[in-house]
This record gives C-alpha cells, sequence and structure tokens, in this order.
C-alpha cells in the first residue's frame, strides 16, 4: 500500500490542479481577450477573434483606442463618479449594516425576530419591481444645495449613494458571522465597563475582518456594476457612472477596440481593490486567530 | 463594603422557572460556593448577579444599594468565565487593561496596575503574547488577571477551573484561595466539584432546580445536612440511605427497624416523631466499621484499594446496596459475607417529607 499512495495520490493532485487550470483559463480568457483586443484596430480584432491571435497581442499594436476612448467619453469623470459613490457607499454600508446586525445578533428588545425576518424576506425581491416606486419616492425628497432647499434627488450623487446604504444580504452576512462569536466575549466586555458601542468597535469589529472583507467585495461589485438605477435618476452627464457610460460606445456603429479599452480602464479598480481585501483578509484572520 | 443581599430572587423563561424565590444574605468579604447538579440555575443565578441575565422579580442589593436595574459595568462587580473569554485580538496586556482603558485610567496608573496583576498571578512574561498563544492555565489567569485589576468589590467564578487538568486545578484552586486572603474581596464561585467547594468555601449554597437546598459552612454542610437532597449531595462517595420505621419514640431515644437492619435503638433529641413514622436512616461511608457482628450483613460486590482507605460496596440481604469506606488493609474478596457496625453519633434522620429530624 505505501508503494501504491504516493504514485496514486501524485495522480490524483495532478488531475486536480489540471482541473484548477481548466477553471482558472476560463474565467482569466475574457479578460487576457478584452486587454489585447483594446490594443488592436477594429479590423484586426475582428479578424483574430477566429483563431488564437484574439488572446495574443500580434500585429497592429497600440494605445490609440485608450487615446480614442477619452476622446469619445469622459472616461475619467466616469471613473471617479462610479468610484466616489461606490466608496461612500460600501464603507457607509459597511457601518450601517453591521451596527444593525449587531443590535439583531446581541441585544434584546421586542420584535427583534419579526424585523430581522422581515428584512430577510426583502431578499428575494428583484430590484427591477422597486425601480419604479423608487423613483418616485427619490424625486420628492428635499434637497439643500447652491440653489437653497428644492425638490426632488435626481441628478445627484446622493440618489445613487442613500438607497443602497442599508441591504439585506450584507445585514444578513453580518448577523450570521456575529452570532458565531462567543457571547461571553460581549460579557466580558460590559463587565469590564464597555457601552455597547464601545463593545461594537473595540471587540467586535476588530475579530470581524473576514466578514467585513467579504461584504466590500460584494457590495463594491455591487456598486460598481449598477446601471439601471443610474440611468434612471442621472439625465446629465456630470453624476454618471461607468457602467452607464458605456453606452457612449454603442451609438451609431460600435467601436468595438474602444469599447475593449474602456472596459479594461474600468476593470482596473476592481482588480486593485479585490487584491488590496485578499491581503486585509488573510491579515485579519492571522493576526486574530480567529477563523472565517 | 460590598456584602450582597438576594431577597426573593426570581427568573423565569417564558412559563420555565430557574431561579425559585432565592433568599440569601453574603457578608463582604465572605467566599461563597454554589453547587448543585448540572442546570440547578447556578449560572443563571451568577449572571443575575453580574447583570448579564435581567431579575424576573425580588431584589438583588449589592453593597447598600438595590442593582436590578444597573447596568453591569456599574455594580461594581467581576466575572472569570468557565470559556476565560480573552479579547483575541488583544495581547494579555490590552485584556488585562481593557476595563482600566475604558473608565479612562491614566496611561501611567494604568501601566502599573496591570504590571502587579502580572506580578500576583506569575505572568510577567505572558503580557505581549496573545491568548491564541498561551495555554489554558495561562489564559485562566489572564482572565483572572483582567478582573483584579480593576479592584471589584465581588468576583464571581463560574466554573473557572473546569477546563483544566487535574494537577493544574489544584495549582489554581490554591491560588485563588490565596488570591481571596490578599484581596479580601467578596467572592462568589460556581462550581459542581465537590472538592473545590469544600476546599474555598467560607459558605456553601447548595442548589436544586432553582431552589435553595442549605447554607452553611462546609462542616455544617457535611455534618448536619438539611434534608436528604444535600445528604446525597455533599459527601463523596454518597451517604447510604435506609428506609426504616418508627418502632418506640421516647423523649431521648427511638427504636427503629426496617428490613434492612433489622431494629435498632438510637438516641436523639429530636421532638415530633411518633409511632409508625416512615423514615429515612443516613450513613456516611466513612462511619462504618467491619465488626463480628453487626446491625447490617451483606455480600461484597467491589473492593477499591484506595491505599489510605478501601471502598467496599455491598449487597445487603434484602438486595439494596450500601457502600462503605473501611481501614486500608481491610481484606475482604467480592462474594465474600462481611458484617457492619456503624458510629450511632454520626447518623441521619429524615422524616419522610426529606426534612432532616436528628
Ligand atoms: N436562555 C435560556 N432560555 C431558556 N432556558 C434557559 C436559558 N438559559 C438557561 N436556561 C435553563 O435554566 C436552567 C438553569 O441553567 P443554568 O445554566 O443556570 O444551570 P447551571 O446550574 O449553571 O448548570 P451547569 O452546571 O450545567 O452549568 C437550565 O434548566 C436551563 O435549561
Ligand atoms: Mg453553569
Amino acid at each position: 500500500m505505501a508503494a501504491v499512495a504516493p504514485t496514486n495520490q501524485r495522480l490524483k493532485t495532478s488531475l486536480r490542479y489540471l482541473l484548477l487550470v481548466l477553471v482558472g483559463a476560463v474565467f482569466i480568457f475574457p479578460i487576457i481577450f478584452m486587454v489585447v483586443s483594446s490594443l488592436k484596430p477594429d479590423g484586426q480584432l475582428l479578424r483574430d477573434t477566429a483563431s488564437i491571435r484574439a488572446f495574443l497581442p500580434v500585429g497592429d499594436i497600440s494605445l490609440d483606442n485608450y487615446f480614442a476612448a477619452f476622446k469619445r467619453a469622459p472616461v475619467g469623470l466616469f471613473v471617479f463618479n462610479s468610484l466616489l459613490v461606490t466608496g461612500i457607499t460600501v464603507i457607509g454600508s459597511l457601518f450601517l449594516c453591521s451596527m444593525a446586525a449587531f443590535a439583531f445578533a446581541f441585544l434584546e428588545f421586542k420584535g427583534k425576530e419579526i424585523v430581522l425576518s422581515l428584512i430577510i424576506a426583502t431578499l428575494i425581491i428583484p430590484f427591477e419591481t422597486i425601480a419604479v416606486p423608487m423613483l418616485m419616492v427619490v424625486n420628492s425628497l428635499p434637497s439643500i444645495g447652491p440653489d437653497g432647499l428644492t425638490w426632488g434627488w435626481l441628478n445627484s450623487y446622493q440618489v445613487q449613494i442613500v438607497p443602497f446604504l442599508a441591504d439585506a444580504l450584507t445585514i444578513f452576512l453580518f448577523v450570521q458571522y456575529f452570532r458565531d462569536l462567543p457571547k461571553e466575549l460581549i460579557e466580558a466586555a460590559r463587565l469590564d465597563g464597555a457601552r455597547w458601542f464601545q463593545v461594537y468597535s473595540l471587540v467586535i469589529v476588530p475579530i470581524s475582518g473576514p466578514v467585513f472583507a467579504t461584504a466590500a467585495i460584494l457590495k463594491f461589485l455591487a456598486m460598481y456594476n449598477q446601471y439601471l438605477w443610474p440611468l434612471m435618476v442621472t439625465q446629465s452627464e456630470q453624476f454618471r457612472p461607468v457602467m452607464v457610460g458605456l453606452q457612449y460606445f454603442f451609438q451609431l456603429n460600435t467601436a468595438w477596440g474602444e469599447v475593449m479599452a474602456y472596459l479594461s480602464l474600468i476593470t482596473l479598480p476592481v482588480l486593485a481593490f479585490y487584491l488590496f481585501l485578499q491581503r486585509a483578509f488573510i491579515a485579519s484572520i492571522a493576526s486574530t486567530g480567529i477563523k472565517g | 463594603m460590598a456584602g450582597l443581599s438576594l431577597s426573593n430572587l426570581k427568573k423565569t423563561y417564558g412559563k420555565v422557572e430557574v431561579i425559585k424565590d432565592v433568599d440569601l444574605e453574603i457578608g463582604h468579604g465572605e467566599f461563597v460556593v454554589f453547587v448543585g447538579p448540572s442546570g440547578c440555575g447556578k449560572s443563571t443565578l451568577l449572571r443575575m448577579i453580574a447583570g448579564l441575565e435581567d431579575i424576573t422579580g425580588g431584589e438583588l442589593r449589592i453593597g447598600d444599594k438595590i442593582v436590578n436595574q444597573v447596568q453591569p459595568r456599574d455594580r461594581g462587580v467581576a466575572m472569570v468565565f468557565q470559556s476565560y473569554a480573552l479579547y483575541p485580538h488583544m495581547t494579555v496586556y490590552d485584556n488585562v487593561g481593557f476595563g482600566l482603558r475604558l473608565n479612562k485610567t491614566p496611561k501611567d496608573v494604568r501601566d502599573r496596575k496591570i504590571r502587579e496583576a502580572a506580578q500576583i498571578l506569575q505572568m510577567e512574561h505572558l503580557l505581549d503574547r496573545k491568548p491564541a498563544q498561551l495555554s489554558g492555565g495561562q489564559r485562566q489567569r489572564v482572565a483572572i488577571g483582567r478582573a483584579i485589576v480593576r479592584q471589584p468589590e465581588v468576583f464571581l467564578f463560574d466554573e473557572p477551573l473546569s477546563n483544566l487538568d487535574a494537577a493544574l486545578r489544584m495549582d489554581m484552586r490554591m491560588e485563588i484561595s490565596k488570591l481571596h486572603q490578599e484581596l479580601g474581596a467578596t467572592m462568589i464561585y460556581v462550581t459542581h466539584d465537590q472538592v473545590e467547594a469544600m476546599t474555598l468555601a467560607d459558605k456553601i449554597v447548595v442548589l436544586n432546580a432553582g431552589v435553595v437546598q442549605q447554607v452553611g459552612s462546609p462542616l455544617e454542610l457535611y455534618n448536619r445536612p438539611a434534608n436528604l437532597f444535600v445528604a446525597g449531595f455533599i459527601g463523596s462517595p454518597k451517604m447510604n440511605m435506609v428506609e426504616v420505621s418508627v418502632e418506640t419514640a421516647g423523649a431521648n431515644a427511638i427504636d427503629i427497624s426496617g428490613p434492612a437492619i433489622g431494629r435498632l435503638s438510637l438516641a436523639t433529641e429530636a421532638s415530633g416523631i411518633v409511632l409508625g413514622d416512615k423514615m429515612t436512616l443516613g450513613i456516611r461511608p466513612h462511619d462504618f466499621q467491619q465488626v463480628p457482628e453487626g446491625p447490617f450483613k451483606g455480600t461484597v460486590t467491589l473492593v477499591e484499594h484506595l491505599g489510605n482507605e478501601t471502598m467496599v460496596s455491598l449487597k445487603l440481604a434484602n438486595g439494596e446496596a450500601m457502600i462503605a469506606a473501611l481501614d486500608g488493609d481491610t481484606t475482604c474478596a467480592i462474594g465474600e459475607t462481611v458484617s457492619l457496625d456503624f458510629n450511632r453519633d454520626k447518623v441521619h434522620l429524615f422524616d419522610s417529607g426529606g426534612q432532616r429530624r436528628g
């Protein structure tokens, strides 16, 4: 048996790696295709799709598509808008949702279970069904700006941020994680003299790195990929995010090279954010010794 | 100074009454141990004192203040948990100093107190470690350090040693006892380990099903258990119980008889015992001697030599089981018949309601 096991084991390991490589390829090839294509003129791009050349930076390679993309649309503004809206929403929702979840997990109050199940029930409502009622709501909210008190939030940043500051999925993630934490930690902190907010900020938050990272990634992706809502509420270019900006490249005849250049550009922040969080995630697990 | 006074304390979960009308006085500086079978409400009572469970009814005073509605942090209590409950992201130093940091103790004072506590508990070399890098015993020290550093009036311990191995448990038990003498604070300690209870306590509170069965010093409980429950719970091995009925009841002596023992005469001052009463006679295993001809005769079913004594299990003629702690050099074999007598001054008599009568 001892003689058979190693080869058998090695075969199994090799197969496993092969499978992982294949799966990895399925995910990585579209990205390679996107980046490679962004460097080619339209004619060659379309011709190359028929062969392996689609994934190779060969032929007439240049950054022309990027210059063209910047000329056609205010790419910088769109990326800025998206990052601003996404950043504020992610930070805000991590804070609000984790506090809400803290209350659901650790405080005792009447109707707690009912309220929590109502919140979780909203998970099954698709956004499309509530988009129009929500539009009507935000359209009649007051705002104070340079022109004094005005009505309606259309064409603004807050209309893209506030409705998404709290969501059922994020609350649910935090509640699940918090419920698994040892209750005695909270009790020890309370006896040590901590107020509820101190229990939250000094004891619970520092040991909840993994769930914060997970929630941040999910929220970031959801917000960065927003399309329908910003399309509905931002008529002026000034507040539009990246996904709505994609429209600029599909007018009259589609410039595929520019589309690819634009997509490559707007994918960069996602990758950067992901890598950053992955590090934070691992660091937090290593430092607390609590496994997620 | 902080003694505690519990009057009519009640706790219900929904319809289930977990703590029923507990009355208890705890003097300042006393070491009180709650014992009782699993699920009897020891932890619940302790947590009510800590403020971690709401009090359903009655009154709890710490010092001379009613604290029913007072937040845990304002009760002047510190608690050591069975699971230690150390903050995993903080070093030992920060764990111990957390309470001081919260009450805004100046940094230099805080540092001094943390180091003092570390010195008392001999864990100065551990201050920079995280809890994950400590052994069970070291974690328990940190948990105790965290409690003493705030100089609370009352310490609460909920089975603090039950996750430790036997040797460490004994060490820590002695340290806690020493700590109690040094600090002079009131300590309430929950355990279901009899040895811990007997060795640590000034006063033991025996609980069963949320009701206080008896309060007293370890020896009081051992020598004069108030009822059958306490008699059976305190002492190891368990007290032997024999059903008897009263044959004659005199002024200071009664005659009893039962299937296990035949007829016996006992001196007792108990009044109100009348002819025909059903009673329970309790005899501790250590109050037996082997004799050529005694009231108890039985077949040996098990012999355990412990060196200093020998535990002999018997089966009496009527089928009842008994256990006797005999001399260390007792030689008897399984299946042999032995005859036992007992120390007549140390018997326990309980009436049919289970209450002590003499
Ligand atoms: N949150 C709760 N809801 C309902 N019942 C509870 C709750 N907490 C405890 N109980 C019940 O209260 C009773 C007392 O529990 P408690 O934890 O005080 O027992 P204990 O004496 O500490 O037992 P152990 O020695 O096993 O720790 C138990 O019967 C338990 O089932
Ligand atoms: Mg308990």
